[in-house]
């Protein structure tokens, strides 16, 4: 993965912005030993390391402010971290940039019930929105499988997901206001804790941006009520094909569940060495379906989706009838990625969302592409959005095996563009995808999003080198056409 | 209005817009033109008319997907969708009768663009939600994409919510992905009678944080505006009525209608509307249509619910016009008084105090010449118009389409 050259003059002053940036964030606010900047090198895509310059930790707005106003001035790169959990690598840093970490935002602000929000800062974890709450009978919806150590801010600039998106939508389906600070140190508020927006919808601009328009320094989510009632159903069959077909039907008579979640025979089986739940083993996927509501409607659901299992030709089916037996059902799942570490040295985790009704065709595809590549695969997703998340399983001890892994996740992610899906669900661009968006996007796509970056960053200051496969500069209302493949700034620099 | 282009495609869009690029022409960006009373009046020099980019291009009901073209107009994608037992779950509003046009009409497009929301906002999201994935063409005469098909994306910079209720002062929209949703095969009202709003704001407020009943929206009509509704029960009782509505399944919905009036134990007076009832009486507050046979100014205001029944007594003491509440008191409908400025200034001054700026007033309705001179849209922060004078450059760096539509005209460079 190749980053923006690092600019040389720029590490040769190290000294000096450490110096300055000391005199905006005091004491121990800011990091400068390569023992302590060793904790920043990576986040949750782990393949790829870079020790950053200097590492920022501001505790107040006035500090965001003064910090990206002085790496305005001095031209100094600034990457954002919240709890650095990105599995695209949003928060990689770069050898001659900043990291700001956001950790020090951490408190809950407000509790909103009559408004059914909550105002929390940044680095407040995603389930601590959801603790705060709970024993008012409320919780936050987007359930990042993270979501124990993500930051809500992290999830707003990545749009994180969950298991839950079917019914209840993604991060920026869940957000009512933020607060920002740009990179020359304004600060402005977006929404609050009213419904719609005033004028152009920025807040969902912004949400899903991975940190390349701002730094967000508070965040205003809606919080709902907990459902009367959860039940699961768990289903084996004996083709992953028709338990695709079994989610398509599900959806054409006119149920969302809660969640919908496959897992293949590999996955099955890793998970079930992993925590022992007592699936199924002689099938070759299974199909997990949530309900949630009151008790009426669930078991009106479940009896229904019950009987449309039969059929499409389940061959097994379990109903959770206590809480304790709902989240063993989801144990599995939930344990499914630690338990492909057990059986696997490393293993790689794909991202891209597909049509539905494809599902049978991608997972045909995925599994020729295993062939070819010679790495297995397994197979978790969120079947009820269309959302894979196949694992290559490899060994990166053995010579040229990440290399390899890394070519095969960009076949699989490019046959999702092929059948009419996405490179990222929930994961991010990052810098993962980044060399991939023109699989899916044409340089008019990318010239538009790139000039609403513009808008925020002129100098691209903000995370450079993540989401776009090649930086650009910026000219005010002029035209930055590529014309025919032949760039306007030839001397621009890609990698 | 000037020449009128009708390009019947996008390549067509691109070719009329290098056109008026290259003659220094603004564009006014139009499907049928229902909704051109909403915002300021645009004097542009041609028009550039969308409707003939039409039709449903794909739709897979098992996905919950739609691609429509622009010009599609919206009644035909209602019928299309119920006949297949789904809906747009925003439930998009018709204010043609509003500014005294027929009612059903307007495209897809211009539903988009307008970016208004009905009830159900309050529970299912609203048509920013809704819309997965735009095409159209910038003020460069380019065509670009951005968002896709798929539910849970997030490749890219989420153009399509930028898109959605920027009045075509970004790009000219050619195609639009929707999502879609089941339509719940039963519904029912349940009405409380005699309320005054704080009571109203409390009892919605109620419901909807101390039951778990999901309430699909929740909406209080003072007694003058209860009065014109066609449904009977409603307009009868010659009292307020405050409304929730629920949906579901048959048994569901009845066993939730029990839950809230358990839940509501003290209040007086409670009657259950049946879904024909229920479908007619949401239509309404959908519309605002106890406002179309008026032609006052009409303000809908936008704030944290909790707040609607101070704002709205502050307001009301020196603005005495018909009003009522959505969203559980998070919109505000208003009627004004014709005056010069049809009480903009104190109702944004009056939000501005109670709320500092947590709140917003836009006006649906008003003269021409009141639109074109005071701000229909809430006034931005310095720094927000900054950031939007950008984007507006960034996507039309001449400022072509819908000059002034939505703020002031910017000066093009």
């Amino acid at each position: 993965m190749l980053m923006p050259t690092p600019d040389a003059d720029l590490i040769a002053r190290k000294d000096e912005f450490v110096a300055d940036l000391r005199k905006i964030v005091p004491g121990e606010g800011v990091i400068d030993d390569d023992a302590s900047l060793s904790a920043y090198e990576c986040d949750g895509l782990m393949a790829y390391r870079q020790r950053p310059l200097a590492v920022v930790l501001p505790e107040t707005i006035d500090q965001v402010s003064q910090v990206l106003g002085y790496c305005h001035k001095a031209g100094l790169k600034v990457v954002p971290r919240g709890s650095g959990t990105s599995l695209s690598g949003g928060a990689l840093p770069l050898a001659d940039g900043i990291v700001l970490a956001m950790g020090k935002f951490n408190k809950i602000l407000e509790v909103d019930y009559a408004n059914r929000c909550v105002v929390v800062q940044p680095c407040v974890t995603n389930t601590a929105v959801t603790e705060s709450v709970a024993p008012e009978g409320f919780y936050y919806a987007p359930d990042p499988s993270s979501q124990i150590i993500c930051s809500i801010g992290g999830n707003v600039a990545e749009n994180a997901g969950g298991v839950h998106c079917l019914k209840y939508g993604m991060t920026t389906n869940n957000i009512l206001g933020l607060q920002m600070v740009l990179i020359d140190g304004s600060v402005v508020r977006i929404g609050g804790k009213h419904l719609d927006s005033q004028s152009l919808d920025l807040l969902g601009l912004i949400c899903g941006s991975e940190g390349l328009l701002g730094v967000i320094t508070e965040i205003t989510v809606r919080i709902l009520r907990t459902p009367e009632t959860q039940r699961a159903l768990l289903l084996g069959f004996s083709e992953v094909e028709s338990a695709g077909a079994c989610v398509a039907k599900v959806i054409a008579e006119g149920v969302v569940p809660a969640a919908m979640e496959i897992m293949d025979r590999t996955a099955i089986h890793a998970a079930e060495a992993f925590v022992k739940v007592g699936y199924p083993l002689d099938v070759e996927a299974l199909l997990l379906i949530e309900f949630d509501g009151t008790p009426e409607e669930v078991d009106h659901f479940i009896n229904m989706v019950n009987e449309i299992a039969n059929r499409s030709g389940a061959v097994s089916s379990q109903q959770s009838n206590s809480e304790e037996e709902r989240k063993q059902f989801w144990a599995g799942r939930k344990a499914a990625f630690p338990a492909i570490g057990k059986i696997s040295p490393d293993y790689y985790c794909m991202d891209g969302t597909i049509p539905r009704n494809k599902l049978p065709q991608a997972l045909r595809r995925i599994s020729e592409l295993s062939d070819e590549f010679g790495l297995e695969v397994a197979n978790v997703f969120h079947a009820g959005d269309g959302n894979l998340h196949p694992m290559i399983l490899y060994n990166a001890d053995i010579e040229g095996e990440l290399e390899k892994t890394e070519q095969l996740g960009a076949a699989i992610l490019t046959l999702c563009v092929e059948l009419g899906g996405v490179l990222t669900g929930e994961h991010g661009v990052g810098v993962e995808k980044r060399d991939l968006m023109q699989v899916q996007f044409t340089e008019a796509d990318l010239d538009q999003q790139q000039r609403v970056k513009c808008v925020f960053d002129d100098q691209g200051l903000l995370n450079p080198g993540k989401v776009f496969p090649r930086l650009r500069r910026c000219a005010e209302g002029g035209k930055m056409h590529v014309h025919h493949g032949e760039l306007r700034f030839p001397d621009i620099e890609r990698y | 209005m000037g020449e009128v282009f009708r390009p019947a495609n996008a390549d067509e869009v691109c070719s009329a817009v290098k056109d008026a690029l290259k003659k220094k022409q603004t564009l006014e960006l139009m499907g049928q033109g229902t909704r051109r009373f909403l915002g300021r009046p645009v004097k542009a020099d041609a028009v550039l008319d969308l409707s003939a980019i039409s039709g449903v291009q794909m739709y897979e009901p098992e996905e919950l997907v739609m691609v429509v073209a622009p010009g599609t107009p919206v009644k035909d994608i209602a019928r299309i969708l119920a006949d297949h037992n789904q809906q747009l779950a925003f439930e998009p509003p018709d204010y043609g009768p509003l500014w005294g046009l027929p009612a059903g009409e307007g495209t897809v497009g211009g539903m988009v663009m307008a970016g208004r929301n009905g009830p159900r906002r309050l529970m299912a999201g609203g048509v920013r939600d809704f819309v997965l994935g735009v095409k159209g063409v910038n003020g460069f005469g380019e065509s670009f994409a951005s968002g896709g098909r798929v539910v849970k994306n997030v490749t890219g910079f989420d153009l399509p919510k930028i898109l959605t209720g920027s009045f075509g002062t970004l790009c000219a929209v050619t195609e639009l992905t929707l999502k879609l949703l089941p339509k719940s095969p039963d519904a029912a009202t349940l009405a409380i009678f005699g309320l005054d709003d704080k009571q109203a704001i409390q009892a919605m407020t109620k419901v909807l944080t101390e039951t778990a009943v999901p309430v699909s929206s929740a909406a209080h009509l003072p007694a003058s505006i209860a009065r014109l509704s066609s449904v009977k029960s409603i307009s009868n009782n010659n009292t307020s009525a405050t409304l929730i509505r629920v949906e579901g399944f048959g048994p569901a919905v009845v066993a939730r209608i029990e839950r809230l009036r358990s839940a509501l134990g003290g209040a007086p007076e409670l009657l259950v509307l049946d879904k024909d009832d229920t479908d007619l009486l949401w239509q309404e507050v959908t519309n605002a249509s106890c406002f179309a046979e008026t032609d006052l100014p009409l303000w809908r205001l936008s704030v944290p619910p909790s707040e609607a029944a101070l704002v709205m007594s502050r307001l009301h003491e020196v603005l005495p016009g018909q009003y009522f509440f959505d969203w559980a008191g998070g919109a505000i409908w208003l009627e004004a008084p014709v005056s010069e400025d049809a009480g903009a200034s104190v109702i944004r001054g009056t939000l501005d105090k109670i709320l500092a700026g947590d709140g917003h007033a836009t006006l649906i309705r008003g003269s021409e010449n009141l639109r074109a001179t005071i701000a229909p849209f809430q006034p931005l922060s310095p720094v927000l118009a900054a950031i939007e004078d950008r984007l507006r450059k960034q996507f039309d760096p001449k400022g072509i389409f819908n000059p002034g539509r939505m703020y002031g005209v910017r000066n093009a460079n």
